[in-house]
């Protein structure tokens, strides 16, 4: 079981401050889950044609510079490389399977953790707080954030059984709760050809959505048939490069709490994650209704 | 003799209050304590037993009232999931929203919701009183046992799913009812409890405008006719 | 010339699923009983122990001492549950049991310097008068919970599920719902309960950490928190009780009873309790908690070797249900009155059943008074003799247990170790992780 947080950036200055809001409401849901953590954030301000890449390697004193070199005389391309530890962001304009394709060959160890114009993923086992402070979550900027503390269930605690699950590009999930049919599910989707990393429910649920995407279906339409095909008990909150998405199945008993303000929108599990927030009494606070779709804009 | 005694959550913990309200209120002579900054944290003044009078200036988590017995607790924001749990007498007043399962298996007393209760409201009550002022969420008086669950907006769907013998009265409309619920004419008995339980509540609105529901008690034995809702 | 009867009875379709399938179409309903599985099982009978020999040297029966004290709930609480025994009387209700029964249950723990623990209808007077260390249970149904029996409370059992219906809910059929059972439980009398199957105030183990820190709000940390519940899908459970707060995790394996429940249930749901507590160790031993937190093992222990087969496996004390109602006189074929034995089994034959068969509880009219609250009947089990013959199983059960432990070399019951124990079967070798006797072989662990 789990906490989940998200913050959608209203206001340039809350902009720049991102990850200053969203650090405390991560710390509060650490309580929910402290074997492993999660962070989106999405940002503007790489090219049009460029797409982020974002790395996990499990050697925290990896040589991020050689991977790096080695890619741009692979690819032929410009490629620039942040990276902090266990995590690193290559920037590129060549193209991500061609990339993704490189990497596995070059290290089948390195995870691929998402791709895309906006989104940046950390992930980690171990405490919330500690991963936050290595991978320097307070200094984030963006126009909107999700992240996720677990408390593993059923599946084993590893990086890769982290929320958030990303598919495609500029999308990711994150789940509270616990599906009652991810086996059977799976199984149909890899029959359909959708590769899976891990046995975790909550990438089930992020394949089923990339899969109707894949054939077409906007994220709504593919929440609507989610809802009938998902069975158990979830809050499900995802994120896109535009938007902030959140849904609960038809009983709705695992908590979800949101704070609409003009100057942002907020998501958590428990109101106690919220309470910091700047003018949170003026907010609208409510409790998402089951089996409804709620977006909202950048 | 203490007038009001102050604690603040910033600076001390949700143990420290309860610790107060449980051992010390008798020595210190307090009937009034104030709860400063309670951003929303968990089990605040649960198991209270003493006629004392708790405000809490602030959001409330989880549990806030939590097994309450005689104490006037009163919440000036909104509070989180199963507020005044298993209470048993004495009143909790929410003045803003309430979150899932509020009153869930409350015995007695009253509970007065001043805003928007959500889902579960009155879950396996037994025997509490509870006043909501705007609308209740789904499955609410879930397997309801006793007591009153006065509503004056109006109620999600599959309500009161299970009932046994508490009795929900709604103001507006009633999205679906939930298994052997049913409607029920209002008797002028009805209309003089719902108007008791607005009085105490401090909520004005015309008893004769609510609905009575309560158990159709088809599922009270073991049968054939059933089907399945078991 | 008569035709000789030539009868050749089907395996899937045998006499009694042919009378389950005639009682569904008489009825349209499914059939509710008590007690726990009754199909064949790998259990601890499958196991056997490996004492004294040339190189290992055995204990002196009576002389040299074998510590049986058990200590419980010693990773949060300011006062842990302290046993003289290992050995716990398991949750039932007042209402599926009479309360003389319950006073029984008080008395004969209260002199073996044990535990009993209250059930589905809350906390009787009798119970807490005799009982000396009481565990009070908090229950989805809710029924009868308060504060005040709360602090009274010597430990806290938060009940997800149990054995014999895990992911169901109690069950208390009208017959059994008595004045005094029906305001307890605040319930019309002479109705079916049907309790609920989730709490009404938290769903999931991250919720669930909040609501065991409000019962420890509730009582000043003072008392240990248990986490009970059916085996199912073991492993994840116990990790996830502990990650929840738990100071004991108490696991219920399939065979465990019940005094009425749907009989699907009963013989289709859960895992036997021989997987279920090599599973719960190797959760606690992965979290590292081993003696932190402790396990408490149930479903079918019957006898000492059970409890010393459970304590090698891992368990740090059983919890007994049936074995506990049998002592007292379930399925005996006489009741006591003035000392005199009274003849029980026309009344049996009345519920179409005979003393060794009985699985009636639901029905409240049980022969010897105990799972009843009929006011005729339940005077058949007085307290004391109850108590008597309570206390009289719990020492067979002790010497038997510390007989076991000394002849393996053990001063203190608990210095019991996996390797003490061998398997008779390929199934129990596989499910308890122990060698099959004579061979070195353990099923999916050493190959094959």
């Amino acid at each position: 079981m789990c906490g989940i947080v998200g913050l959608l950036a209203r206001k340039e200055d809350l902009r720049e401050r991102l990850g200053e809001w969203v650090l405390p409401m991560l710390a509060c849901m650490a309580d929910r889950g402290t074997d492993s953590a999660g962070l989106a954030v999405f940002s503007d301000g790489i090219d049009a044609q460029a797409r982020r890449i974002s790395l996990y390697s499990p050697d925290r004193k990896y040589d991020w510079e050689a991977l790096a070199k080695a890619l741009r005389e692979a690819v032929r391309t410009d490629v620039a490389l942040r990276a902090v530890e266990n995590h690193a962001a290559l920037v590129t304009a060549a193209a991500p399977a061609a990339v993704a394709e490189w990497l596995e060959k070059r290290d089948p160890s390195l995870r691929v953790l998402s791709v895309g114009r906006s989104i940046e993923v950390y992930k980690d086992v171990g405490h919330p707080n500690e991963t936050a402070s290595r991978y320097g979550f307070a200094r984030l900027k963006g126009t909107h954030a999700v992240a996720h503390t677990r408390m593993a269930t059923e599946s084993a605690v590893t990086p890769a059984h982290s929320h958030p699950y990303t598919a495609g590009e500029d999308f990711c999930l994150i789940h509270n709760g616990s599906l009652s049919n991810p086996h059977s599910l799976r199984r149909k989707l890899q029959k359909r050809g959708v590769r899976f990393e891990t046995d975790n429910d909550t990438e089930t649920a992020c394949r089923f959505l990339e899969w109707r995407m894949r054939e077409g279906a906007t994220l709504e339409a593919a929440l609507q048939e989610g809802l009938r095909m998902l069975d158990g008990f979830y809050t499900l909150l995802m994120a896109t490069r535009d938007r902030l998405v959140l849904v609960r199945d038809a009983f709705a008993c695992k908590p979800a709490v949101v704070a609409e303000h003009p100057a942002y929108v907020a998501v958590a599990s428990e109101y106690r994650s919220l309470a910091h927030l700047p003018d949170v009494k003026s907010a609208k606070v409510f409790e998402p209704q089951p089996e409804e779709i709620y977006a909202w804009r950048v | 003799m203490a007038g009001v005694v102050t604690f603040d959550l910033a600076k001390q913990a949700v143990r420290d209050l309860n610790q107060f309200l449980h051992h010390d209120l008798s020595r210190n002579g307090a009937m009034e304590v104030r709860v400063l900054n309670p951003n929303g944290r968990h089990s605040i003044a649960v198991g209270v037993d003493a006629p004392v009078q708790v405000e809490v200036m602030g959001e409330a988590g989880y549990y806030l009232g939590g097994m309450n017995k005689q104490a006037r607790i009163i919440v000036h924001g909104n509070a989180g999931w199963s507020v005044a749990e298993n209470i048993m007498s004495g009143t909790v007043r929410v003045k803003g929203c309430a979150s899932e399962c509020a009153a869930a298996s409350g015995h007695g007393g009253l509970v007065v919701i001043e805003g928007d209760a959500s889902s579960r409201c009155g879950i396996s009550m037994k025997g509490v009183d509870i006043v909501v002022g705007g609308d209740v969420g789904h499955m609410s008086a879930f397997m309801a046992q006793a007591g009153r669950l006065v509503v004056c907006g109006n109620a999600g769907a599959a309500l009161g799913d299970s009932v046994y013998e508490a009795v929900v009265y709604v103001r507006g409309s009633i999205h679906s009812l939930g298994a052997d619920a049913r409607r029920e004419e209002m008797t002028d008995k009805d209309c003089a409890t719902v108007a008791e339980l607005l009085k105490k509540a401090g909520i004005a609105a015309d008893p004769k405008a609510f609905k009575r529901i309560a158990s159709g008690k088809t599922l009270y034995h073991w049968n054939v006719e059933a089907n399945q809702e078991y | 010339m008569d035709r000789p009867l030539r009868l050749e009875e089907s395996h899937s379709f045998n006499a009694r699923v042919i009378a389950w399938i005639q009682h569904a179409a008489e009825n349209g309903l499914y059939e509710i009983r008590g007690l726990g599985a009754k199909r064949a099982l790998p259990s601890f009978d499958d196991l056997v122990f490996l004492t004294a020999s040339l190189s290992r040297y055995p204990l002196e029966g009576y002389r040299e001492k074998c510590e049986t004290k058990t200590v419980l709930g010693t990773r949060f609480a300011k006062k842990p549950i302290e046993l003289k025994i290992p050995i716990t009387i398991a949750g039932m209700s007042f209402g599926a049991l009479s309360a003389n029964v319950k006073e029984a249950l008080g008395r004969a723990a209260s002199e073996m310097g044990t535990s009993t623990t209250t059930g589905d209808g809350g906390m009787t007077q009798e119970e807490r008068r005799s009982s000396k260390t009481l565990v009070y249970q908090c229950l989805p149904s809710r029924y009868g919970f308060n504060p005040d029996d709360l602090r009274k409370a010597d430990a806290i059992e938060v009940v997800v599920g149990q054995g014999a219906k895990p992911g169901g809910g109690g069950m208390l059929l009208g017959q059994k719902i008595s004045a005094r059972v029906a305001k307890m439980r605040t319930l019309p009398e002479g109705i079916d309960q049907r309790s609920a199957c989730r709490h009404p105030d938290w769903v999931g183990p991250d919720d669930l950490a909040i609501k065991i820190n409000e019962l420890r709000e509730l009582t000043d940390w003072q008392v240990p928190i248990y986490v009970k519940f059916g085996a199912t899908r073991v492993r994840d459970d116990v990790k996830l009780a502990v990650k929840a707060g738990a100071d004991v995790v108490v696991v219920d394996g399939m065979q465990g009873g019940t005094a009425a429940t749907q009989e699907v249930f009963i013989e289709h749901a859960g895992i036997p309790t021989l997987p279920a507590v090599r599973l719960a160790v190797e959760a606690l031993e992965e979290m590292d908690v081993i003696g932190k937190v402790q396990l408490i093992v149930s479903g079918g222990i019957r006898t000492g070797a059970d409890v010393a087969k459970a304590l090698a496996l891992g368990a740090d004390a059983v919890s007994i249900g049936q074995g506990v109602l049998i002592a007292m006189g379930c399925n005996a074929n006489y009741w006591v009155r003035d000392g005199e034995k009274v003849d029980a089994v026309p009344d049996y034959h009345k519920l179409g059943v005979a003393p060794g068969y009985c699985h009636h509880c639901h029905t409240g009219k049980c022969p010897v008074g105990i799972t009843t609250q009929d006011p005729v009947l339940e005077q058949r089990l007085q307290p004391e003799e109850g108590a008597r013959r309570l206390r009289n199983y719990l020492k067979t059960l002790t010497m038997e247990l510390t007989t076991l432990a000394r002849a393996c070399g053990k001063s203190d019951v608990h210095h019991f170790e996996k390797e003490d124990l061998v398997a008779l079967t390929v199934e129990a070798a596989a499910m308890a992780k122990v060698p099959l006797a004579g061979t070195d072989w353990i099923p999916g662990d050493t190959g094959g």
